[in-house]
């Protein structure tokens, strides 16, 4: 008699718990989605006075979540941790000016590119005379922001050259570094050097040397939002975005409030 | 000079309500972090002076490596490997925010060094007081919080406020993993005034207050948990 | 032959379930990052060692004003935590670049080993300070005493009566110094050092494999480990005297 009514309640424990298991694989509902950024990159994210996260980047993050009609908030993370805290779901999307590359690739998704933007090295001005070649760099002390495309350049390009590299854990205090006369040079993006080199009093020790630094296989295919690679309809909902507010002008007027040239 | 002194100014000007801040999350992690670590080190305490050998060797093993890491290399640990190991573990996806990561890595650590010190004062309490409690009809529970108890926070005091002061320093070290204590304020006023020599010694005086604070608190309660006990060479 | 070496190591290594590639890539950096934790350790231990024993013995014999400025030093050393302490030099010492080139010091506070050596000395200076001070107190009187009966000058009975005494009291506390200084090290990874955790974190923001750390911790261990053994051995030999002598 017992026996069957344990087996009974096996059998509904087993459907219950079926029922618990097979309940989250059913497709996720994107209306509210955490969004990671760094909140050190002025122009593009930076933390404001009032502590909220502000830029470029956010802009265009709330500008997609309108269309998509998602509901969205921002996560202020390290950069070193940026990838780990997607991947371990503390948000569901990067927005923190993150290039597309092949190394990221194999660990995250990226959504279709949202602006592309060139590197430049930038030094003292009393070093106004160095080349930027690898010959010329043999020797020097140069510097990136840790885990970035200008870091991995620097080290996969310059350091076999006989230069130094040396990675910082935000783009500040690399600059910080070069003001000091500890780094002869610093890699950096375009669009983040040169409103330091103009508006700050730290970068006015400095100016740019060389070109326009554009190596397709460092640089890749521009910036995107990085996406945990399961996600797949998050990162169709947010491609999607980008194209609408490219095709309605949104794109355009986000553009002009921060820069005189377009960036996509 | 005096426009450095400014800088410190509480409001939106100044970084002395953000260096304050600071100060608050660093008290309220090392005081987070005691009851965990006390408990560890209690646990693994009594592991360590247990009567099977297996349960003497975790204790040695827990001991040999929280005591043997570099409290950095900890915090990391905790901070990128713990929501993997939960996620291979259970299958959840959990969050750990910076704060819980640094009270666990530093509770592990604090556990480590304070088993030592609540080893040593176990074993300081002769058996005879507690066999002596149970004569006189005392329930064990009695005759822990009276009797035993009051002899081991007297020998485990000195050693645990120690461990405490190291404690206070390490909290400087979740500013890696971007907790906003003392230090990660000072970094982010440095980048903002560019005054490092300043705000960086302004953040080790507050280091060294919390530090005396620490001391003379240890002094207060040692000097309580001494008396009625004739010290020798007094 | 290191080639065959290096093989056979990674082939035992992907035997034992860990990721031979990734330790093909980044294994030598990480090595380097050995090699500079040894050097750090190994430089401001000594150095730090050589600054300590003048400041115990004047933190015990010094004057009202010596004893003061020699107090402060040590509390300060020894009541901030190390990386505060890296920063404040490190940065410090950025922001007074002009002022260190006029006296030609900028050379050395330009690199970041440098920086962080000088920091570390200093650091362990103060920890090893109070050492030798508990050692040389715990010193009986009576020694001093004797010295002097026998004519002993007071700097000749330090060294070759005092010193040696509190050095044999003060070597577990010192071996245990030198363990706190290997962790401590790691801490210089935060302003560029690539020693042995800077080359895991910089494996880390390459690969994302969070094996590396698990490296780092294994490579950590075995040295604390090995300088405990060691200086356990070298304490019991040189304090043998003082033990009761086996029947």
């Amino acid at each position: 008699m017992s026996s069957s009514r344990f087996a009974f309640a096996g059998a509904a424990a087993l459907a219950l718990a079926c029922a618990l298991i097979a309940g989250p694989a059913a497709a996720k509902d994107w209306s509210k989605i955490k969004i990671g950024t760094e909140g050190a990159y002025p122009p593009f994210n930076v933390v404001g006075a009032d502590g909220q996260v502000q830029g470029f980047d956010i802009d265009i993050a709330k500008a997609i979540c309108e269309k998509i009609k998602a509901e969205c908030t921002f996560v202020a993370q390290d950069w070193d941790g940026i990838i780990p805290a997607l991947l371990a779901n503390k948000y569901d999307a990067i927005f923190a000016s993150m290039s597309i590359t092949d190394e990221r690739k194999k660990t995250i998704a990226f959504s279709k590119r949202y602006y592309q933007t060139p590197a430049l090295f930038v030094t003292d001005k009393r070093n106004a005379s160095m080349g930027t070649s690898t010959d010329a760099m043999k020797g020097k002390t140069i510097g990136a922001q840790s885990s970035t495309v200008s870091g991995t350049y620097l080290q996969d390009v310059y350091e076999p050259a006989g230069a130094t590299v040396k990675l910082y854990a935000t783009q500040d205090e690399a600059n910080l570094d070069l003001a000091s006369g500890r780094l002869d040079a610093v890699l950096g993006d375009k669009t983040v050097m040169l409103p330091w080199l103009e508006k700050s009093d730290g970068g006015k020790c400095c100016q740019v040397i060389g070109q326009d630094i554009r190596d397709e296989k460092y640089f890749g295919e521009g910036i995107g939002a990085g996406l945990r690679k399961e996600d797949i309809e998050l990162k169709e909902l947010i491609d999607k975005g980008i194209a609408e507010i490219l095709a309605d002008g949104t794109y355009e007027k986000i553009n002009a409030k921060y820069f005189p040239f377009s960036l996509y | 000079m005096t426009d450095l002194f400014g800088l410190l100014s509480f409001g939106s000007g100044g970084w002395g309500d953000d260096l304050a801040r600071g100060v608050v999350v660093t008290i309220t992690l090392a005081l987070a972090t005691l009851p965990l670590g006390l408990a560890l080190g209690l646990g693994v305490a009594l592991l360590k002076n247990a009567k099977g050998r297996i349960a003497r060797a975790l204790g040695e093993l827990y001991t040999t490596v929280f005591r043997g890491l570099p409290e950095l290399l900890t915090i990391l640990i905790v901070a990128f490997g713990a929501p993997r190991l939960i996620a291979a573990l259970t299958g959840a996806t959990v969050e750990i925010n910076s704060f819980v990561a640094g009270v666990v890595a530093l509770g592990l650590v604090f556990g480590a060094f304070s088993s030592e010190v609540l080893l040593a004062a176990i074993r300081a309490v002769p058996k005879g007081q507690s066999e002596s409690a149970a004569a006189l009809g005392l329930s064990r529970r009695l005759a822990f919080r009276l009797v035993v108890f009051p002899q081991l926070w007297r020998v485990a005091l000195p050693g645990l406020s120690n461990t405490w002061l190291v404690l206070l320093k390490d909290t400087s070290l979740v500013s890696v993993i971007a907790l906003a204590d003392l230090t990660r304020q000072t970094n982010l006023a440095v980048n903002a005034t560019k005054q490092p020599f300043f705000f960086y010694l302004v953040a080790c005086l507050l280091y060294l207050a919390l530090s005396g604070l620490s001391t003379a608190i240890a002094r207060r309660l040692e000097a309580r948990a001494d008396r009625g006990f004739a010290a020798a060479g007094r | 032959m290191e080639a065959a070496l290096g093989h056979a190591i990674l082939t035992v290594w992907g035997a034992l379930g860990f990721d031979a590639e990734l330790m093909a890539r980044y294994g030598p950096r990480v090595v380097d990052g050995l090699w500079t934790t040894l050097g750090l350790v190994a430089v401001s231990c000594t150095v730090g060692f050589l600054l300590a024993l003048p400041l115990g013995v004047a933190l015990v014999e010094g004057g009202r004003v010596t004893r003061a400025l020699c107090l402060s030093f040590s509390t300060f050393f020894r009541g901030t935590p190390l990386l505060a302490q890296v920063f404040l030099v490190y940065y410090g010492a950025g922001q007074f670049r002009d002022a260190l080139d006029a006296v030609g010091l900028w050379g050395v506070f330009r690199d970041a080993w440098w920086c962080v050596a000088i920091t570390f000395t200093l650091n362990t200076a103060a920890y090893q300070g109070e050492i030798i001070r508990g050692g040389v107190r715990s010193v009986a009187r009576g020694q001093g005493e004797a010295a002097a009966a026998l004519g002993l000058r007071r700097g000749q009975t330090y060294l070759t009566v005092i010193l040696p005494q509190a050095l044999a009291q003060g070597l577990r506390p010192l071996g245990n110094e030198l363990v706190l200084m290997i962790k401590a090290s790691s801490i210089a990874s935060v302003v560029t050092v690539y020693d042995v955790l800077g080359a895991t974190k910089y494996a880390f923001s390459r690969s994302y494999d969070f094996e590396v750390y698990l490296w780092a911790a294994l490579i950590y261990l075995v040295l604390v480990e090995t300088v405990r053994r060691v200086w356990n051995l070298l304490e019991r030999r040189a304090t043998r005297h003082l033990r009761p002598r086996e029947a």
